[in-house]
């Protein structure tokens, strides 16, 4: 297997992220729609790093791991305090900032 | 290392690099986590969203080790799927489970746009990989000769220190973001037992707990209103959703109205019609059985004996 296909692979897990992240409503999808994004980047960070013979890659995965571990953390939190707030979890009702 | 080995190693790399069976298992975890991520946006409920999630980085931490990478296979498999997702599956608990997304659309057109966006964005990634010249793969048998990890922990902690320093920092600051968002201030003392007892007695509703269901010495039933002294059924009795199914008042209809004493001869009576039934038709089997009607102490051990 050529470094292509996980490659290609890695775009279209990416796109299904994005276009996730575009169509949902609920904040907790939308939010694993984002750890979709972040995984299919690590993909193609280690098929780089297979690609080039070094473990660089493998590192970067693992820094994005660490980062997007705590940003699951901060991010939850959030989603749970706006829900003691306003009791919804749809993207669409937290606008007060809008007017 | 000598020159041989210098003049070997290239070839050696790439014949190394393939690794038997990796086709089938590619196409194999591509096509499922494909099919798994593009389920996960599209399940209205957002459990179903998560457990196909778990799919997706179940599939990519087996191609991560298909990729020579053992050790972020397993991290992805610890730390995704089993820390991050579960704090996805409790928050989702806690926010409310039956939660499914409103199929309105707020900003119109959204959804058209969005896949429009998605199309454009695959084509622009695809036609930037086609042009792309990747070459072949070097493989990762060279650095992981000394064993992944081990060549993991040599760059982390070289090359890569400071990035790893910042990462604790990075951590412990997520860490008390988590606790000062998820924390709620108290705003008014906490009530205690004598409060509590005090808000009771001077609100209007029942001081006391509310009467039990049942009706003592006739039924015990759940759904059967307890009687109050003046033999009046109380509704309070009963649990509300069981009242708002049954009409518990009318259970009680045959007392309500009449004495007590006369629905416990109405009891009594029907008692003794039922078994003056089945003593019939007892004696009746008996008299098949053995031919001859029997007293009631013949028959019992006759019955005992066979």
């Amino acid at each position: 297997m050529s470094p292509g296909h996980y490659l290609a692979l890695s775009a279209i897990l990416f796109t299904i992220g994005a276009l996730g992240v575009l169509v949902r409503r609920n904040a907790i999808v939308v939010f694993m729609c984002i750890e979709l994004m972040l995984n299919a980047a690590n993909l193609s960070f280690i098929s780089f790093s297979r690609m080039h013979g070094n473990l660089d890659g493998q590192i970067i995965a693992f820094f994005v791991m660490v980062v997007a571990a705590a940003e699951v953390v901060v991010g939850l939190a959030i989603i749970m305090t706006i829900f003691r707030t306003r009791r919804s979890s749809s993207v669409d009702d937290a606008n007060l900032l809008k007017y | 290392m000598s020159t041989a080995s210098v003049l070997a190693a290239p070839l050696a790399a790439e014949v190394a690099d393939k690794q038997s069976g990796e086709p089938f298992f590619f196409w194999l975890l591509a096509v499922v986590s494909v099919l798994a991520a593009l389920g996960m946006i599209f399940m209205r409920k957002a459990v179903h969203s998560a457990l196909l999630l778990a799919t997706v980085m179940l599939s990519l931490a087996a191609l991560y080790a298909i990729q020579n990478a053992p050790f972020l296979a397993f991290v992805q498999v610890i730390v995704y799927t089993g820390a991050v997702l579960m704090l996805f599956l409790f928050v989702m608990m806690v926010v409310g489970v039956s939660s499914t997304d409103s199929l309105v659309e707020t900003i119109r057109g959204q959804r058209f746009w969005g896949v429009i966006a998605a199309i454009g964005f695959i084509a622009l990634l695809g036609a930037g990989l086609g042009n792309a010249a990747l070459g072949d793969s070097a493989g990762l048998n060279q650095a992981n000769a000394e064993g992944n990890i081990v060549g993991l922990a040599r760059l982390l902690f070289s090359k890569y220190v400071f990035a790893f320093e910042a990462t604790s920092a990075l951590l412990i600051t997520a860490a008390l973001g988590a606790m000062v968002l998820a924390h709620r201030e108290r705003t008014e003392p906490k009530k205690t037992q004598k409060d509590l007892s005090k808000g009771r007695f001077l609100s209007a509703d029942h001081p006391g707990p509310l009467p039990g269901p049942g009706t003592y010495a006739r039924h015990n039933a759940v759904d059967m209103p307890a009687l109050l002294p003046d033999g009046t059924p109380s509704e309070l009795s009963v649990n509300p959703v069981i009242a708002a199914r049954t009409d518990t008042a009318a259970r009680h209809a045959d007392l309500f109205g009449g004495t007590e004493e006369e629905a416990l001869e109405r009891d009594v009576a029907a008692v003794k019609a039922v078994t003056a039934e089945a003593e019939d038709a007892d004696a009746e089997s008996r008299s098949v059985k053995s031919g001859t009607p029997a007293a009631g102490g013949g028959a019992s051990e006759g019955e005992a004996g066979q």
